[in-house]
């Protein structure tokens, strides 16, 4: 099992935000709501912790809020990745292959 | 050795998620990368919660004998919550991407909130440094659970008006700092060994209750940053749920995320020039009534195909989309009418305000949809000069970003903030519903000025005018 120490997990913490900050910082105002659900579905590895909870838990009570948190956890995730992959597909630059996700009139 | 194997698997595989999430928000940095990169991080994810599992062989006490229950539990709500969620995500409309975003980020802080919850009930969280972290996880969790489905309400029409009444910015602090206190009691109350479930139900009654308070009386137009905010919330319960749990993968996903919540949420009040702490605790409708009144001029009616014949004549044609195309569902008669233009040799492109839309980029996904190439697709600081070279400027359902009061009347709420420079444009026509205000309740001089005329209609309903009268021309006239 691994062990974090307080402040083990503060400089966790700090290097992980600044990384992310950096790393957001480089996306493209165009791409922001991918980006926002993208990010979105990252969060959505809280999952794995209710999974540990949900397998740890010893009473009613605990199985039934470890339950609801993998179900929400398991939503958060997979309908972050739906619908970010869905977004990112659609951009397209100019002369490429058109693959029209909805019915075109031809001009 | 053997009974280390798991622990070792489940160690290397959050590692392995941890990098691939990281990595794929860092190919985000461009559209042609950006796909492969969110299956990058799918990958990571996919790998994690397998390797999650493997922690049954690591199980003592009560929980062993219900081991093989909770391991179906687990399944049951992987299946259920990620199926429901899936074909949602699937099959949502693109219009109604801000609501989706906010409900799954809900989840999210449901479940940090969740697992929190268990940890407090369960007695797991002992010590001051965890207990204090596990109370925090909690609490901006439990914020972020609620006010996300309230910003889902308001974005779904289910809660139609801000909910105000007088004091409320007292009662929502007293709300506030009853939690904040309740918080500390019970990180006070560690030294006894024991805390009240009952303490604990109140915990998080008011902090749920603090997030619903905090969103309600929050505008239209203020929701990009109150969904990044949100974000940002549940990314710091994840965070923090990932030190309760010592499970550094989830440290580093949560930060990764509430930092770059942080950012948008700056970029988006940047972007209206007001500060974060006044998109929450003011409110645009209440400054309003201030602005300037006297505005000369008169508003110029004309007709759809007239705007459309004018714009095929036309060199160069900006466009800026706001709300109101989204909401009439009109890109792809847009997208229709600019392919109809370009075949006459006239130069299109769009311009697109950080602000435009309910989230965050929300127009520039409606192009994309549409099949709009992002190569056409201008923001703020990139296109604005150009309006004053440019023979049209083609607004589209939107008003407060394109006000020039913003920057000539010190007296306007929006008065300072950035604005797309469409009155420079030597013609502008405005596609609108009809006369009324933006959702700042501003007017709007541009409206009024010798260069504008309104356009009035739904706007997918007036592209099919325009694109009716430009076919009209036939290729003869080109």
């Amino acid at each position: 099992m691994i062990t974090v120490s307080f402040f083990i997990g503060i400089y966790i913490f700090m290097l992980a935000a600044f990384a992310g900050w950096i790393i957001i910082g480089r996306v493209p105002a165009i791409l922001h709501t991918p980006l926002m659900s993208g990010s979105n579905f990252v969060h959505g590895i809280v999952v794995i912790g209710g999974i540990y909870v949900l397998l740890q838990a010893a009473t009613p009570l605990e199985q039934s809020i470890g339950f609801f948190a993998v179900l929400l956890g398991a939503g958060n995730a997979a309908g972050g990745f739906a619908v970010t992959e869905r977004m990112l597909a659609m951009f397209k630059i100019s002369g490429a292959p058109v693959k029209p996700h909805y019915k075109h009139k031809k001009a | 050795m053997l009974h280390v194997l798991p622990d070792i698997c489940t160690a290397f595989a959050d590692l392995a998620a941890a990098f691939l999430l990281m990595y794929g928000l860092h190919r985000m940095a461009s559209p042609v990368t950006a796909p492969s990169g969110i299956q990058v991080a799918g990958i990571g994810m996919a790998v994690a919660i397998l390797a999650s599992f493997l922690i049954m062989f690591d199980i003592s006490g009560g929980a062993r004998t219900l081991l093989a229950e909770n391991a179906g539990l687990a399944i049951l709500a992987l299946v259920i919550g990620g199926g429901i969620a899936w074909v949602a995500g699937r099959r949502v409309a693109m219009t109604a991407m801000p609501q989706m975003v906010a409900i799954y980020n809900g989840m999210g802080g449901g479940a940090a909130g969740a697992i929190a919850a268990v940890e407090l009930f369960g007695g797991h969280a002992t010590g001051y440094a965890a207990l204090s972290v596990t109370l925090a996880g909690a609490l901006i969790g439990a914020i972020s659970f609620s006010g996300s489905i309230i910003a889902w309400a308001k974005l779904q029409e289910v809660l139609k008006i801000p909910l105000r009444f007088p004091g409320q910015r007292i009662f929502n602090a007293a709300i506030f700092a009853a939690t904040i206190l309740l918080g500390f009691y019970l990180l006070w109350l560690e030294h006894t060994g024991t805390l009240a479930p009952q303490l604990i139900i109140a915990f998080f009654v008011l902090a749920m209750l603090a997030g619903i308070l905090i969103t309600l009386p929050i505008g239209g137009a203020d929701m990009p940053v109150i969904i990044s905010i949100y974000n940002a919330f549940t990314g710091l319960a994840v965070g923090l749920e990932g030190f309760v749990l010592q499970n550094p993968a989830l440290m580093i996903a949560g930060m990764v995320v509430g930092a770059a919540g942080l950012m948008l949420t700056l970029v988006m009040a940047k972007a209206m020039n007001r500060s974060v702490s006044n998109v929450v605790f003011a409110n645009f409708g209440e400054v309003t009534k201030s602005g300037r009144t006297t505005i000369t001029g008169e508003l110029k009616p004309t007709d759809p195909a007239d705007a459309g014949v004018f714009m095929r004549y036309a060199a160069k044609v900006i466009i800026v989309p706001g709300y109101g195309l989204a909401a009439a569902q009109g890109q792809q008669k847009l997208w229709e009418f600019v392919q109809l233009l370009q075949a006459s040799g006239v130069n299109v492109r769009f311009a697109i305000h950080p602000v435009a839309g309910r989230m965050p980029g929300q127009m520039d996904v409606l192009l994309a949809e549409a099949g709009v190439p992002y190569d056409m697709i201008f923001q703020l600081d990139d296109i604005n000069d150009d309006f004053a070279t440019t023979d049209v400027a083609l607004v589209i359902g939107a008003n407060d970003v394109v006000n020039p009061a913003a920057r000539t009347d010190k007296s306007s709420p929006i008065y300072g903030m950035p604005i797309l420079n469409v009155d420079k444009a030597k013609q502008v026509y405005v596609l609108k519903r009809g006369t009324g205000k933006g959702y700042a309740g501003i007017q709007n001089e541009l409206f009024y000025s010798p260069n504008c005329n309104m356009v009035y209609g739904d706007a997918a309903a007036t592209l099919a005018k325009m694109i009716e009268a430009v076919r009209g021309l036939g290729k003869a006239a080109a």
